[in-house]
C-alpha cells in the first residue's frame, strides 16, 4: 500500500467496491430467477421437443437475436450492431487485463487497422441511431422512461471519452495497463493522473454499479426465461407445481 | 344487431399500424363481479380494507411463485419489437395496449415497491405507487388483452404480456375487484360442471334431439352417449358445441368420426365443459378445481382415453397444462396420448383409411384456415413442433377441394387473435372485440377478394362464437365461420368403411 497517492486510493477503493456491488447485486438477481419456481409449462409454441433443442433455441436468441429479427429488421439491425461492437470493444479492453495478451484481443489492436477503435465508433453510432429511433418512432417514444435514454447516453460517453483517448487526447496506455494489471492481480499500483482516463473510468463505474438495477439485467434474464428454455414435452413428461396445494 | 357507438374499420385487405392515440379505449371496461360471483370461487366478496397494500403484497407473493413474472418484470428494454403486435393496439391505437406499455402498468408498481432505484426515485425510475387510478387502468387494460401470446413471438426475452395480465387479474381477485363474466362462469361450472350451467336433463335432451336429427339427415343411428360407464372414449367438448352454430355442427362431425371409428365414446354430464376461465384469471387454484371434474369424470366412468373437442384455450389448458393439474395419468391406457385432440384422431383415423370421404361434398367451399392463438402459440398436436398448425390444415384437405392460406404474417406461430380470447367474450367489452378483431377480418378479406374465399374453419370454441358475433359488424356473412370438423361432417360418407 505504499507510495499510493490519495487520488488513487480512492480509485481503487471505488474500483473494487463498484465490481463487488456489481458482483453480489447481478448474481443476487440471478438467483432469484433460479430458485423461482415456474408452476406450469408455457413455452411460446411451436418450441422444441428436446433439452438439444431447446439449447439450439436459446443459442439463436443470444447470439443471431431471432425473436427480435422477427418483430422489426431495423431495431434488429441496430441492436445487433451494438451488441457485436460492443462485443469487439470488450475483447479489445481485456489487454489492460491480460499479460500477455491472448491472440483474438491482440487482433483488435492489429497495427494499422485497430479493429477494436472501430468497434467503438460503430458503438457509438448504433447508439445514436437507438436514441433517435426513440424520439422518431410514436410508439417507442411512447414507452421510453428516462431511463431508456439515461443508459444510452451513459454508453454512448464511455464510448466516446474511449474513442477521445485514442484519437485526440492521447493517454499513456502503458500506465493505464499498469494500473489496471494491478488492480486484476490484486497488487494495485498509482492511477495515472490523466484527466480523460478518469472520466472514463467513472463512467465505467457508474454503469457496473447501474447494471443490476437496471433493464441491462436482461443480459441474465434472458437464460431464465420459461418461455424460451422451456422444453414443449407436456404429454410426455409431467410437469410438477412445487407450491400446488392438491 | 345493436347499435354501435364506435366506428368500425373499413376493409381494404391490409393490416395498418395506427399513430397512436392515448386513452382511446380507457372507457372500455369489464363489468364488476357481484359479491356472491367472487365468494363462489374463493376470493373476497367486495374490495377489502387496504387493497393498496394488500396487492402489493399479493404481487410480492406472485414474484415468488411465478419464474416468467419474476424475470419479466427486469427483462423488458422496451427496445419497441412488440409495440405493432396486438391486434387491440391496431384496432384501436391505444398505447395502452401496445404490449410493452400494458406490462408496464404493472412493471411501474413492481419498481416502486420491489426495487431499489424506483423506491428512491419514484417517478425519475418510471416507479407508481398502487392507486385508485392505477388500478382504474389495471381495470381497463388488463381486460383489454386477450392473452394470445403473439407479443411473446417477437419478444428478444419471450416476455408474454398474457402472464402479467393474468398475475394482474389474479392480485385484482385477490383484493376483491373481479370481473363479472369469468367469475359468474366459474362459479357455474364448478358447481353444475360447465360454463352455461346446463343441467343433466337438459344436456340428455340436447344430445338425444341431435341424435333424432342426424339419423333424419343421415339414415345412419349416430349416437351422442351421455354418462356411458365402461366406454373407451371420454369426450370432452367446450359446452358451446352443445347448442350454438357452427359449434354444433362440429359436435356432429366428432360424434360421425366415432360412429365410424367404431369405437364407444360418451359425454359426461358431471364434466360437461371444456373450458377452463380459471386460466383468464390467472389462478392456478381455480383451474386446478375446474380441471379436477374431468379426472373424476374419467375415473368414475372407468374410460380408457379421453378425447377432446375443438376449443383453443381449453386445449392449451389440457395439453400444457392438465398433466401438472390432474395428472398423472396412471388410471388410463398409456396406450394413447392424453390428452388426444379430436383432429389428432381424425387425422389417424383418415391416415389409416378408417373414414371414407367424399371431398366434393364441401366443393362449394374455398376454406381458409384460423389459427387459434393459444393452438398457435401455446400447445401443441401430434409429435413434431408445428404439428398444431399442420394437422387441422391436412384434416382440411382430406375433406376439401379447396384451400387457401390467408395472409403468411396473420397465420401459424404469427396468427391474430379473434379478437374474444381471455374472457373477454362478454357484451360490454364489444367495443375492443369489433376493433380487436380487426386484422383478421382484413387478411380474411384479403383472400375473399383475392382468391374467392368462402368459409374460414376454426378449432376454437370462443373464436367461432366472436366471429359469428362480430364479423357481420364489418359486412361479413356470419356463415363464413365454419367448425373444423363441421367440415369432415359434411364430407363422411356413413358406412362407408369398417372401424379400424
Ligand atoms: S419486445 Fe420485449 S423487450 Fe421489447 S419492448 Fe416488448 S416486452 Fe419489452
Ligand atoms: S397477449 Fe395478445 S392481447 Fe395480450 S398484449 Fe400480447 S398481443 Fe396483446
Amino acid at each position: 500500500m505504499e507510495g499510493l497517492t490519495g487520488l488513487s486510493i480512492v480509485f481503487i477503493a471505488l474500483c473494487y467496491g463498484a465490481f463487488s456491488l456489481f458482483l453480489v447485486a447481478f448474481l443476487s438477481k440471478v438467483y432469484g430467477y433460479a430458485v423461482t419456481p415456474s408452476p406450469l409449462k408455457i413455452p411460446t409454441t411451436p418450441a422444441p421437443t428436446t433439452s438439444l433443442g431447446v439449447a439450439g433455441r436459446m443459442a439463436g436468441e443470444v447470439f443471431f437475436f431471432t425473436s427480435l429479427f422477427k418483430g422489426n429488421k431495423w431495431t434488429w439491425l441496430g441492436g445487433y450492431l451494438f451488441h457485436l461492437a460492443l462485443a469487439a470493444v470488450l475483447l479489445r479492453h481485456l489487454r489492460y487485463f491480460l499479460d500477455p495478451v491472448p491472440l483474438p484481443v491482440a487482433l483488435m489492436t492489429y497495427p494499422g487497422l485497430e479493429p477494436g477503435v472501430w468497434a467503438g465508433v460503430v458503438m457509438i453510432a448504433a447508439l445514436v441511431y437507438l436514441f433517435s429511433r426513440r424520439l422518431w418512432v410514436d410508439r417507442v417514444k411512447y414507452i421510453s422512461l428516462f431511463a431508456d435514454y439515461f443508459i444510452l447516453t451513459l454508453i454512448g460517453l464511455i464510448g466516446l471519452s474511449g474513442v477521445l483517448m485514442k484519437f485526440v487526447i492521447r493517454t499513456d496506455v502503458e500506465a493505464v495497463k499498469e494500473f489496471t494489471l494491478g488492480l486484476a492481480t490484486l497488487h494495485p499500483v498509482n492511477i495515472p493522473p490523466d484527466p480523460m482516463f478518469i472520466i472514463h473510468l467513472l463512467l465505467v463505474l457508474a454503469l457496473v454499479v447501474y447494471f443490476p438495477f437496471s433493464k441491462l439485467m436482461h443480459l441474465g434474464g434472458i437464460f431464465f426465461s420459461p418461455t424460451r428454455t422451456q422444453v414443449d414435452d407436456c404429454r410426455e413428461i409431467r410437469h410438477v407445481n412445487p407450491w400446488a396445494r392438491n | 344487431m345493436a347499435k354501435l357507438n364506435f366506428e368500425v374499420e373499413k376493409l381494404t385487405g391490409e393490416i395498418k399500424i395506427p399513430a397512436i392515440n392515448p386513452g382511446a379505449t380507457a372507457h372500455v371496461k369489464p363489468n364488476a363481479a357481484k359479491e356472491d360471483h367472487n365468494t363462489g370461487i374463493g376470493f373476497p366478496p367486495s374490495r377489502v380494507e387496504n387493497w393498496e397494500t394488500k396487492a402489493v403484497e399479493k404481487m410480492g407473493e406472485l414474484l415468488g411463485k411465478y419464474k416468467s413474472l419474476r424475470v419479466f418484470m427486469d427483462t423488458c428494454v422496451r427496445c419497441g419489437s412488440c409495440t405493432d403486435k396486438c391486434h387491440y393496439f391496431i384496432g384501436t391505437g391505444d398505447p395502452n395496449n401496445m404490449p410493452v406499455a400494458r406490462q408496464e402498468l404493472m412493471r411501474k408498481v413492481y419498481r416502486r415497491n420491489f426495487t431499489p432505484g424506483g423506491k428512491l426515485l419514484g417517478n425519475l425510475a418510471g416507479a407508481e405507487e398502487m392507486s385508485e387510478n392505477v388500478m382504474d387502468q389495471w381495470n381497463s387494460y388488463f381486460h383489454q388483452c386477450s392473452q394470445c401470446r403473439r407479443c411473446s413471438v417477437y419478444c428478444p426475452y419471450g416476455i408474454d404480456t398474457a402472464e402479467v395480465s393474468m398475475a394482474a387479474r389474479e392480485i385484482m381477485n385477490s383484493v376483491g375487484i373481479g370481473q363479472k363474466y369469468c367469475n359468474e362462469i366459474l362459479g357455474k361450472v364448478t358447481t353444475v360442471g360447465n360454463n352455461l350451467g346446463l343441467q343433466k336433463a337438459a344436456l340428455a335432451n340436447t344430445l338425444e334431439f341431435l341424435e333424432e336429427d342426424t339419423e333424419e339427415e343421415t339414415g345412419h343411428a349416430v349416437k351422442f352417449p351421455l354418462d356411458v360407464k365402461g366406454a373407451d372414449v371420454l369426450l370432452i367438448a367446450p359446452s358451446a358445441d352443445f347448442f350454438s352454430s357452427p359449434h354444433i355442427e362440429g359436435l356432429t362431425g366428432y360424434a360421425k368420426v366415432f360412429h365410424e371409428a367404431g369405437v364407444s365414446w360418451t359425454i359426461s354430464s358431471y364434466a360437461s365443459e371444456f373450458a377452463n376461465f380459471g386460466m383468464f384469471i390467472g389462478s392456478f387454484d381455480t383451474m386446478q378445481t375446474v380441471a379436477k371434474r374431468i379426472r373424476d369424470a374419467a375415473q368414475e366412468l372407468g374410460v380408457k382415453r379421453i378425447i377432446v373437442g375443438e376449443c383453443g384455450h381449453a386445449w392449451r389448458v389440457a395439453y400444457s397444462f392438465w398433466h401438472t393439474l390432474i395428472g398423472p395419468w396412471d388410471f388410463l391406457d398409456p396406450k394413447y396420448q392424453t390428452p388426444t385432440h379430436i383432429a389428432e384422431f381424425t387425422l389417424d383415423l383418415i391416415q389409416r383409411g378408417g373414414l371414407k370421404l367424399d371431398k366434393s361434398a364441401n366443393d362449394e367451399r374455398v376454406v381458409t384456415f384460423h389459427d387459434s392463438c393459444n393452438v398457435a402459440r401455446a400447445s401443441r398436436m401430434g409429435d413434431r413442433p408445428g404439428g398444431q398448425f399442420d394437422i387441422p390444415r391436412e384434416v382440411i384437405r382430406s375433406v376439401c377441394n379447396n384451400f387457401v392460406e390467408m395472409d403468411e404474417n396473420t397465420i401459424r406461430e404469427f396468427t391474430y387473435c379473434c379478437g374474444g380470447g381471455g374472457g373477454l367474450l362478454t357484451d360490454e367489452l364489444m367495443e375492443i372485440r369489433v376493433k380487436g378483431v380487426s386484422p383478421r377480418a382484413q387478411a380474411l378479406h384479403e383472400v375473399m377478394e383475392r382468391k374467392g374465399v368462402n368459409t374460414m374453419a376454426a378449432i376454437c370454441a370462443i373464436c367461432k362464437a366472436q366471429f359469428t358475433k362480430v364479423l357481420p359488424e364489418y359486412g361479413f356473412d356470419m356463415e363464413v365461420v365454419a367448425s373444423l370438423h363441421q367440415l369432415v361432417s359434411d364430407a363422411i360418407i356413413l358406412g362407408g368403411k369398417p372401424g379400424v
